[in-house]
Parts: C-alpha cells; structure tokens; sequence
C-alpha cells in the first residue's frame, strides 16, 4: 500500500496486539502507541492522553465513555473487527468521534465458520478425530451421528453474515429461517417475529446479530429449551447473545444437541465445564481468522485511518 | 425371535450396520442365516446351513471372493452395503452368472458432507484450534495460528458421481471454483474436465477423492499428482484409502510438500500412519462417512428393496450387475 506522506506525528492508539502485520502497516504511517506493552497502562494513557488522535479497537477492545472522556484529542475510532459493541457509539456521535469497522472483508470467513462449526458437531469431526488419536478405533467402529444435509437452519440476525450462512446452507438443501430485525419479504425465508418461535421451528440455530442492548442474552432459556434435546446451537456473534451458564447447564443435563462456539462472555476464559463434552466444539473467536481476511481488515482499518486524517470520505464508517 | 414359516432366505456373514440398527426391517421379511453368530468355523457353517441359500446381504468389509462363492453354489444375488460393493470379485459373480446390487445414493449427501466438513477442518484448524481451547491454551498461549481462506480456492473433484456431484454443488457454495478428473467427461456439467488426474492437480488448490477403487484408481494420488498439487495444496480422502499412495502421502505431509490432509479412509484400516497421528494439519476420521442414523437407515432401505424384488423377480433397484 502506497503510505501518504506526514502522518508519523499522528498519535494513534493500539490497545492489544491483534495482528503483527496490522502493527506494522501502523507503525509504517503514524506515532502507534502500543498499550500492551506498558508497566502500568493507566498511567500510559494519561501520559500521552493530549496527544492520542486516534484508537484501532477490536471485537474486546472498544471505547466506553470513560476512555473517550479521558482523551480530548481522540476523532476516530477504527475498529478491528464488524462487530462493534464494545464502542459507545452513543457517546461518539455526542462528541463527534468518528467510528468505523471492518464488514464485508470477513463475511465469507465468518459464514464458513458457522457451517464448519455446524458439521463438526453433528457429525463429531474433533471427538472422532481423538477417537483415531487415542487409537480406540482398533477396538470398535465410532458410533453413528446425525445427517447435516436437509436439516433446518435457523439464522439470528439476516445481515451480511446471516444472508452468507443462509446460502451456503441452501447447498446442503436446508430449508431457511430467520428472525430478524425487520422482515425480508425479497428473500423466500421463512420469517418468525420472535427467537423462541424460530428455535422452535428450526433443528439448527445460528446466532449472526450485532451485540445491542436488546439482543444481550437474547439465548436465554426459554430459547434453549425451544430448540429442544436434538437442537444444535452455533454461536458466531458475541459470548454476551447467550445466557451461557443457561446453556451450560442445558449441556451437562441433556437439554441440548450440543453447541458450536466461536465466543464468550469472558474472553480468553471458556467455562472449563465445556471441555469433557463431546457435542460442543469451541473455537477460540477465529472467525475471521484466516491470513488473508486479517490483512484485508487491517488494509481497511489503515484506509479509514487514512481516509479520516487526509479529509477524505471514511471507506466503512459506523458513526 | 423365531422367523416366519416361508420366508426367503439371506445368508448374513458379519452385519452391516443397517441391519444392526434396523433388525426387525428385515426379520419380518427374510429368514437371515446368522454366520456371526455360529460357533461353527465359516465354512462349515456355509456348507452345513447355507447350501441353498440365494442371497447374500454383506457389509463393506466382508470380502465376497472366489473362495467364499465356491461355498455357494446356489447363490444368485449379493446385496452390497456400501456404495462402490468394491469387496465384492465383480467378475467372479459375472461368470458365475451372479447379480450385485449397490447402495445407490443413499449416501452420497452424507459423504458429501463429511468431504466438505474435513476440508472446512484443515483450512480452518477447527478439530486443531478446538484442542488448544480445551488444553487451556487460548488463555495462557493467545490466539491461535490463522488459517486459510476457503473462498476463492481451485478445487479438483477426483470421481464426478454421484458422490462428487453433491460435493461440487457444495463447494461452489463457499465461493470454490470447481474442476474435476473423472472416467469421462459429463457432457451435462459445465466444470472444466481434466483427463490426466496430475493436471488436475497442478491447476488446483486442492483435491477431493471421490471415486471409487479399481485396478485403475489404486494408487492413482501418488507422488507425482501431490507434488503438482505443491506445498500449499490440501487432499480429502472420503473414497477409499488405497485411491492414494499412502506412504507418499505421509512423507509430503512430514516433509511440508502439501499443506494439509482429511482423511477418512486408510489402506490398512484401523491402523494409521505414526508418523500423521500427532500432525496438527491432518484432521482424521474412522471410515464414518456414511455413519449416520439416517444414511444407515436409508441404506437398509435399499438393502431391502433390492432383496424383495429379487424375490419376486422385479428389476433390481440398484444392480451394479445383472445377471
């Protein structure tokens, strides 16, 4: 990428190590501030708090209020990743911080996470891989599993990533509902107005909304129970869409098929009691972990920055 | 249970798994002769038990060759479980005037899907990322390493039938741009055809084997065809496990030469290479492809319609010989 000349003097803040080459595009153009490598992070902000312009945040990284009130410099915040629910977009667009994210560049990624999560559960890939493994295969054939072609897939949330789970599934000639904000009339999904009648209705759900105050632990019990004792859940939203303690304990009693996770309430920490469960498979929030859909979000984040500090039109702005 | 008075007869050597699960589909139509069960040492069971028996229901495993038909002599059809009835000697029932009959496609979405499922497992790290999480790793280690973009690969179907179909429309659902090497051209789909299964390699990122084993295919992924494929190339395995040269296999995947491997079948099954056992980059799978409760149960289904139109001199639902 061809770097537009005088930004080295542009603070810009990194708040975690999310990617070596994202690292270094930034260091390449601006002032990065690297905030993981502080003794004492509070004081580190405080001491370049006049001076930081900008924050590249990430799916656990954002800017509540506070941070933002403590940076009176800050006019953008990019984040590393679509979701943003981490931001305070609210209290942005008060103080006319610009926001911007990374859709489209990931879709692909995070949509055949969800088909992969979805055919390792039912048909137990990691339990019959350790299965061979451990070499119990030369005692006894592995049991049988269950047929992922023609079953029902329920989406959460019919955006970009919804709409991408959607036609991939439709190959394996899965009938598809959804629930969603607002009813998608051009698409022939079967819509339902509420997420206990869509877990009801479906043998696998995918949750693909965004974090909002309304879709916080939107997974609660009453839609687990829904989904019923054979129903498959996959989770490639955000750890806070379900009630996780619900779900854990509808595993470790029967109450579900088994469950397909990309994230968690608390982030490295998945509850422990998940790891002795064959029907689960946890994936450590690499839904857009792949080589090149991490320099693609890392190209967008630099361009918005870019964008932003040459007065240019943001590529991908939130707020 | 004792059978009813006239009911045909079936000599089972080792169940299949259609008949261990769905028993009563075929007691209440056929007296099955139960070898496995018998004390008696195979031949003598055949020869004191089975002598008039005209049909034999065999799973995948149970190998139905010269020396076992010369025990038969009143056999007339062999009902196979499996899709390519690869254990049966095709041209010993031939001369001897025997029909075989085939799954047909009660598997194919089933295997389709496992192909699809292993090759989402090595380019995602899925079986291998979720063992991290379970070790504790995530929190003390970090993230785990990035994978590869399924979008956009150049994916060459080894075998288009009917299997290879159902993976082709799959992996064209993920963005894959699909080829494919088969016995001839299907002059019905417009995937590019390659003859030589090398060019299909070189031209690809990856390969999926879902053809079935004959004299021709044994050993066809051999080390030439994985050094076309090259370093960055991903095999999937869901045919036979001597469609590939197993030994080669191993020593591109120790030496780097491809990227990865899912794998469901091996030349000496059960037993697997040492050498992959440990590989985070090869995703294993017990023969289970056609393993679940629906395919079995579809399976049996075939298995039995076949049988009954046997008996009642019907065409064959899915005869992979006449006779």
């Amino acid at each position: 990428m061809r770097i537009p000349p005088a930004m080295e003097s542009i603070c810009v803040l990194l708040p975690i190590l999310m990617s070596p080459y994202l690292e270094q595009e930034l260091e390449k153009r601006f002032n990065l501030l690297k905030l993981w490598t502080a003794p004492h992070k509070t004081q580190f902000i405080k001491d370049h708090a006049a001076s930081i312009r900008a924050i590249v945040g990430n799916a656990s990284a954002g800017a509540d209020a506070e941070l933002i009130d403590s940076l009176p410099k800050l006019e953008i915040v990019a984040s590393y990743s679509v979701g943003i629910d981490k931001v305070d977009l609210k209290y942005c667009k008060e103080k006319g911080v610009r926001v911007t994210n990374t859709p489209d560049v990931l879709t692909d990624d995070v949509a055949d996470i969800a088909i992969g999560l979805t055919l390792a559960v039912m048909r137990r890939l990691c339990e019959s891989g350790r299965y061979v493994r451990s070499g119990l295969w030369k005692k006894g054939d592995f049991k049988l599993t269950t047929k992922f072609t023609g079953q029902t897939v329920g989406i959460l949330g019919l955006g970009r990533i919804g709409k991408a789970v959607a036609r991939r599934a439709e190959a394996f000639s899965c009938p598809i509902a959804y629930s969603s904000r607002t009813e998608k009339p051009e698409l022939k999904y079967k819509y339902y107005p509420t997420v206990v009648e869509l877990a009801s209705k479906c043998d696998v759900l995918v949750v693909a909304c965004a974090l909002t105050e309304e879709t916080r632990y939107i997974i609660n019990r009453e839609v687990i129970d829904a989904l019923g004792p054979k129903g498959v859940l996959i989770n490639i939203g955000r750890g806070h869409h379900i009630d996780e303690p619900e779900l854990l304990s509808a595993l470790l009693e029967g109450r579900s098929g088994g469950a397909g996770l990309d994230v968690y309430q608390n982030e490295p920490e998945v509850p422990e009691q998940l790891f002795g469960l064959e029907n689960v498979v946890l994936l450590p929030h690499a839904g857009s972990d792949t080589t090149e859909t991490c320099n693609a979000m890392a190209d967008l984040v630099i361009g918005n920055l870019e964008a932003h500090f040459l007065n240019k039109p943001l590529l991908t702005p939130v707020v | 249970m004792a059978p009813l008075p006239n009911l045909p007869e079936v000599l089972i050597i080792n169940p299949p798994p259609a008949f261990i699960c769905f028993e009563s589909h075929f007691t209440h139509k056929f007296n099955i002769l139960r070898a496995w069960e018998s004390p008696l040492p195979l031949d003598q069971f055949l020869t004191t038990h089975a002598h008039s028996v005209q049909a034999l229901l065999c799973r995948a495993e149970t190998p139905v060759n010269a020396d076992l038909l010369r025990l038969l002599s009143a056999l007339k059809i062999v009902v196979s479980a499996s899709t390519g009835a690869d254990q049966v000697d095709k041209a010993e029932c031939r001369r001897r005037g025997i029909a075989v009959t085939n799954a047909g496609n009660a598997y194919s979405e089933d295997v389709a899907d496992l192909a699809v499922g292993l090759f989402l497992d090595v380019n995602r790290k899925i079986s291998a990322a979720d063992s991290y999480v379970r070790r504790g790793l995530w929190s003390s280690r970090g993230d785990y390493s990035l994978g590869s973009k399924i979008g956009g690969k150049r994916v060459g179907v080894v075998g288009l039938g009917s299997i290879g179909y159902e993976v082709a429309k799959r992996f064209e659902a993920f963005g894959c741009k699909i080829s494919y090497n088969s016995r001839s051209k299907r002059q019905s789909l417009s995937y590019p055809f390659y003859s030589n299964v090398s060019e299909l390699a070189a031209d690809n990122d990856a390969l999926i084997i879902c053809c079935g084993l004959t004299d021709e295919t044994r050993h066809m992924i051999n080390k030439e065809v994985l050094s076309a494929l090259g370093k960055d190339g991903v095999v999937v395995n869901i045919g036979r496990g001597a469609i590939i040269d197993e030994k080669a296999l191993v020593r591109c995947l120790v030496n780097g030469e491809i990227r990865g491997a899912g794998l469901d079948v091996f030349e000496n099954e059960p037993h697997i290479p040492k050498e992959i056992v440990a590989m985070d980059n090869v995703v294993l799978s017990p023969h289970k492809a056609v393993y679940t409760v629906e395919s079995v149960k579809e399976g049996g289904e075939v298995m039995i319609a076949n049988l009954e139109a046997f008996f009642s001199n019907k065409p064959l639902v899915t005869p992979v010989i006449y006779s």
